[in-house]
């Protein structure tokens, strides 16, 4: 039904958020969202090329624009936020003629622009749009109270982003409004988790991924929905690590929004990979639904 | 309050470079303090953000390239959205820290190794290796309990694959990275 889009998953698709990448592709595959594969894509460069040199950074990215712009494809979706900011950043820098000559400098294959990447939430709500999604909900997710947090990256900066709000984005609300979970008010939305500072730096991430866990929990969410691998991995993966930093008990699944939609949309269980995730989030996903059916029968 | 001897310790060429790398006109900072207050890295930054502008237009070279707060910034660009004066603040980050590391200095080491060994799996194979950029940190620093915790909950998920995903093109990658080399020492 629409064109089609080439598909970039990032290196942690290939591991760390496998289940974001096979909860994808299956709900694209769902809505008729014509994923292409990028034949032989390498790494954007994410953070640590970007903190090193620029143009060293735009040529890892623009590698794979050119590859995409091989495929006579026009528009490439990525699920990662740092991936998406690294295409985007490369194409914004690239439009001036003295960087992209430095740029094509280091590359085997010059690339000369006229590849966008988008986000993969942005590609469901432009190119299929929220009521074509709506339309296609088999299970309605009634009952289960969701917190929406989008990362610090994929709305800012605006300019550069061109999506959504940059302080109150509502896209992934929307879909999962239209999936029919109640989407809680999360002051936090944007707020940087820690990003890639687990590793070096425990500590940050202890204190800043423990303000959103504690946010989302005081305004009554069953779960914080991510559309990020980073963001995920610091949310779910660390949340022990959180809980001994900052003696809390959090126990609150973190699941990626596309893998809600999958049960919405009545994906098979084992595509959507909700037991690669270190909290489980069906058990309290099933209380939720079967509380609202319960309801609804007695009603 | 700190003093600075501006006739003394101004380093003029300093500020020109930071404006030409970054394509940012620094004096258009007028400390209005709303890049620090939504950073939520100050409490971990020896210098705020607003106060490593202010360094910046002052031509304090040493002092902004020696701060640990260059090396802390995650880019999650709170600063740039926010600036009432459109300054790109995070790419005025990222361009001290290039510049830091052509003058050797890395005031959170662990941080630039991380970033270092993960480029170096980039190279390697075309894409991260997890595991191996992992292991390969924690080799670089000797922090070896590093993450030791996670180990028990990640490995039983089948997610971290224990071998590199080598691309086809994994040459050329590597090609991109010798060439920036060789233009960077030219």
């Amino acid at each position: 039904m629409s064109e089609a889009i080439a598909y970039y998953p990032g290196c942690s698709g290939l591991g760390t958020s496998k289940e974001y990448d096979a909860s994808t592709r299956a709900v694209c595959r769902t809505l008729g969202l014509d994923l292409v594969d990028i034949p032989d894509w390498s790494c954007c460069g994410s953070t640590p090329a970007h903190t090193k040199d620029h143009v060293l950074s735009a040529a890892l990215s623009a590698r794979n624009l050119q590859l995409v712009s091989g495929m006579g494809i026009a528009s490439a979706a990525t699920p990662c936020p740092s991936c998406l900011t690294n295409l985007r950043t490369a194409n914004h820098r690239m439009e001036a003629p003295a960087m992209a000559e430095k740029v094509n400098k280091l590359l085997d294959a010059p690339y000369a622009g006229g590849v966008e990447a988008i986000s993969v939430l942005q590609a469901l709500v432009e190119k299929v749009g929220l009521d074509e999604i709506k339309a296609a909900v088999r299970t309605p997710l009634t009952g289960l109270k969701v917190a929406c947090y989008y990362g610090c990256i994929m709305n800012r900066p605006p300019e550069l982003m061109a999506f959504d709000d940059c302080e109150n984005p509502m896209a992934m609300d929307n879909v999962l409004s239209a999936m029919g979970a109640t989407v809680v008010p999360f002051p936090l939305k944007v707020e940087c988790c820690g990003a890639s500072y687990g590793i070096p730096r425990q500590d940050i991430v202890a204190r800043l991924t423990g303000k959103l866990l504690d946010v989302a929990k005081s305004v009554g969410a069953d779960m914080v929905a991510v559309a990020c691998p980073l963001c995920q991995m610091n949310l779910d993966l660390r949340q022990g690590q959180v809980n001994r930093a900052l003696g809390t008990n959090f126990r609150i699944p973190v699941p990626y929004f596309t893998q809600l939609m999958g049960v919405a949309l009545n994906v098979a269980d084992e595509e959507l990979g909700f037991g690669q995730l270190c909290i489980d989030p069906r058990p309290v996903l099933n209380k939720a639904l079967s509380g609202a059916d319960a309801q609804a029968k007695g009603a | 309050m700190q003093t600075i001897n501006l006739t003394r310790d101004y380093d003029g060429d300093f500020v020109h470079r930071v404006e030409e790398e970054s394509g940012q006109n620094v004096s258009l900072c007028y400390q209005c303090g709303n890049c620090t207050a939504g950073c939520p890295y100050t409490f971990a930054y020896d210098i705020p953000v607003s106060q490593i502008m202010r360094l910046v237009q002052a031509g304090q070279k040493k002092t902004v390239l020696s701060s640990k707060s260059i090396w802390l910034c995650a880019t999650c660009e709170s600063c740039t959205t926010r600036c009432p004066n459109q300054i790109d603040v995070a790419c005025v980050m990222d361009v001290l820290r290039h510049m830091a590391r052509r003058e050797g200095l890395a005031a959170v080491p662990q941080v630039k190794t991380f970033w270092d060994s993960f480029l170096d799996s980039v190279k390697a194979h075309g894409r991260v290796f997890e595991l191996g950029l992992t292991v390969n940190y924690v080799m670089r620093t000797g922090r070896f309990w590093t993450d030791l915790d996670l180990g028990p909950k990640i490995f039983p998920k089948g997610k971290l694959s224990l071998k590199p995903h080598e691309i086809a093109g994994k040459e050329h990658v590597a090609r991109i990275f010798e060439r920036f080399e060789r233009e960077s020492n030219s």
